[in-house]
């Protein structure tokens, strides 16, 4: 009997069973655990007042990343400089006593290995092909990029992973996300992915596992993939899962966490065999056009409120769907923004340029390529890059685009999630506009009362020159 | 966590679609290291605007939210569930919810019923004046109007709030069948640096 054709989300959930219950419910085996200072300190208590340890700390890694200050960490003869915020800091060293405690592999905020925790698995080869990665964030399906399943949860769950390396789940449903052909000038990953959310809607993954499939995909680098597979949560997806293949082996050999020798040969024959079998069975089916797209921006609070950027602010009035017109119009009231005005004329105060989603080299030397030796607009008050992790900033340094940044009128940070969710003193003051390459353009996201729009690395160099939202496509030479 | 098999009381009629979790609670109140006392900053953006009806006294001491479409989208922060948990909101109802929000609510036994849009818009009418009950046994939502709407919750998840399972110690009943399957792929899977 031929084996029926199978996903690869099915094939890496079924390599991972640990046992069956009659409902279907799965104890699911988890190979890679990322940890950061905000969803573990109650973790570890739990863990603590129940008397358990954490079952493979070999699996485990944690890093600071959310409330870290992206100032400066050390002063002039190397020492540490003290966090001002006390909660920040009794947060940090929270997860320095736990980490301690309980043996857990740990890169320190001075550390040239540290940065986002999704910056920092794939990078360090934390993240490999059909392992299952879980992390208490949500946008942990990034290191789907790689090939593996990989999820946020929450706190308890993180507990519950501590404690005995498995997870109770149910199978996802599965959705196809297709695009075929060559992006335009100008166009990339991001604009790609605002794109497939607008589609899609914010909740129309929900309950789903995405596999990105088709030659643009294909055609990628693991970077682009990494922002790609990293807002699937933003279209209310688990998870986003690229097939690992040629780019993918070629960016992971070598890295540090990674198997090497006649290890890392097995595995590779090994990943080869994940991918999706022809014929196989996906519960939704998406298809876009690569040509189609144009470089994105959102309007509103959702990121499913896109538009090309050759758009306009669209009119509730004119949505046909209640529910929908009642929020857009809350959305432009919370925005500031009239129906009709053209996207290329919302002036910004904030550039943003930093997070998972957009803080690789890649997308740092996307920004440096449009701002070439132009200068940040006098209309911008604050113009912040934020580079995903030490060892990004250092590739940055070495290439001089610091200096490039810094001439332009940018400040240049230490690594940290920073604007993306204005948990640390990097936020936006309320009322005013961010052009940021964060994933989230909720109410309030990027501090109170603060307005975001996301767009592409690009697409925020561009802004941060023009002192608005602007059509990068005008600005390559 | 606390067993619950039925939660009883006024009903907040908010109603809003893609309430996320940084509208449940802002980033700048999860700097804290324990679960307690984030109810006094729970929807605190909804609260700031004057008349809300989060803070109406007709809705002191609710014990249920109920919500439009996708609610607790957004960030995987369980401190969302915490903070209205602490408000004293012991269950939500919405026509969806994000995957990660009902899982978190379910491992703290907050309940979460998913039922369709004219049922809520129903409740969200009933609930300005009257009490709503919300059933686990028998899987319904009552009000005392004689409304009676079925939901559907699994079976493992019901058990569980019923009997407030400590899900950990559950799965650790698992240790011979996590081991073996451990000693299995260990040829195959190494830890990372190995
Ligand atoms: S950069 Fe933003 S989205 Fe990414 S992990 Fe940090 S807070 Fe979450």
């Amino acid at each position: 009997m031929q084996p029926h054709p199978q996903t690869l989300y099915e094939k890496i959930w079924n390599a991972h069973v640990v046992d069956r219950r009659d409902d279907g419910t799965c104890l699911i085996y988890i190979d890679r655990h990322l940890v950061h200072e905000v969803t573990s300190p109650q973790a570890f208590e739990g863990l603590r007042l129940a008397g358990r340890r954490v079952r493979r700390p070999d699996l485990t890694l944690a890093v600071p990343d959310h409330n870290l200050p992206t100032t400066v960490r050390v002063d002039a003869d190397g020492k540490r400089i003290p966090i001002a915020d006390p909660a920040s800091a009794a947060q940090l060293a929270a997860l320095e006593a736990n980490v301690a405690l309980f043996g857990v592999p740990y890169f320190t905020d001075r550390a040239a290995e540290q940065g986002i925790v999704h910056v920092v698995g794939p990078e360090q080869g934390f993240t490999l092909p059909g392992t299952t990665l879980v992390c208490g964030d949500s946008h942990t399906a990034a290191h789907g990029a790689l090939g593996a399943l990989a999820f946020g949860i929450g706190t308890s769950e993180v507990e519950h992973v501590l404690a005995t390396q498995t997870l109770l789940l149910t199978p996802s449903k599965t959705m196809e996300v297709r695009v075929d052909g060559d992006l335009g000038p100008g166009v990339t990953a991001k604009d790609l992915i605002l794109t497939i959310i607008g589609v899609i809607g914010a909740a129309g993954g929900a309950g789903h596992v995405i596999e990105y499939r088709g030659s643009t995909f294909e055609a990628m680098s693991i970077e682009s993939r990494l922002t790609v597979c990293n807002m699937s949560i933003e279209a209310g997806a688990r998870s986003g899962l690229i097939a690992p293949d040629d780019v993918t082996f070629a960016y992971l050999a070598g890295r540090p966490m990674a198997p090497s020798g006649a290890d890392w040969d097995r595995m590779v024959s090994y990943w080869r065999t994940l991918k999706t079998d022809d014929g196989a069975h996906f519960d939704k089916r998406v298809v876009i056009d690569a040509a189609s797209i144009e470089p994105s921006v959102t309007w509103g609070t959702s990121p499913d409120d896109v538009v090309g950027v050759s758009g306009m602010v669209p009119d509730p009035a004119a949505m046909a769907d209640p529910v929908k017109r009642a929020a857009a119009a809350k959305a432009l009231d919370y925005m500031g923004l009239t129906p009709g005005t053209a996207m290329t004329d919302i002036a910004v105060q904030h550039v943003f340029i930093g997070s998972c989603t957009n803080s690789r080299i890649e997308d740092l030397r996307a920004a440096a390529a449009i701002i070439g030796g132009r200068h940040v607009h006098p209309g911008i008050r604050q113009a912040l890059i934020v580079p995903g992790s030490g060892l990004v900033k250092r590739q940055a340094e070495a290439e001089g685009l610091d200096q490039l940044f810094i001439a332009a009128g940018f400040e240049w940070r230490e690594p940290g999630c920073s604007m993306c969710l204005g948990m640390n003193p990097d936020k936006v003051p309320p009322g005013e506009r961010c052009a940021s390459t964060s994933n989230r353009n909720f109410m309030g996201r990027q501090g109170p009362g603060a307005r975001t729009h996301l767009v592409s690395p690009a697409m925020a160099a561009a802004a941060a020159i023009n002192g608005r939202l602007s059509d990068v496509r005008e600005m390559m030479a | 966590m606390n067993p619950v098999d039925q939660v009883t009381g006024r009903a907040i009629p908010l109603g809003l679609a893609n309430i996320d979790t940084d509208v449940i609670i802002a980033a700048d109140h999860l700097k804290t290291v324990t679960r307690l006392g984030l109810g006094a900053h729970a929807l605190e953006s909804l609260r700031r605007v004057p008349g809300n009806v989060i803070d109406d006294p007709a809705y002191q001491g609710a014990t249920i939210l109920i919500a439009g479409a996708n609610f607790g989208c957004g960030s995987s922060r369980e401190h969302a569930v915490w903070a209205l948990m602490d408000r004293g909101i012991m269950a939500v109802i919405a026509p969806s919810f994000s995957d990660i929000f009902s899982g978190n609510a379910f491992k703290n036994g907050m309940v979460t019923v998913v039922l369709p849009q004219p049922a809520i818009d129903r409740l969200m009418e009933v609930a300005t004046t009257e009490p709503i009950t919300i059933d686990l046994t028998t899987m319904t939502v009552t009000t005392p109007y004689q409304d009676r709407f079925i939901f559907d919750l699994d079976a493992f998840r019901r058990d569980c709030l019923i009997h407030g399972t400590d899900e950990i110690a559950l799965t650790m009943e698992n240790e011979a069948a996590i081991g073996s399957y451990e000693a299995r792929v260990e040829a195959l899977l190494h830890s990372p640096g190995t």
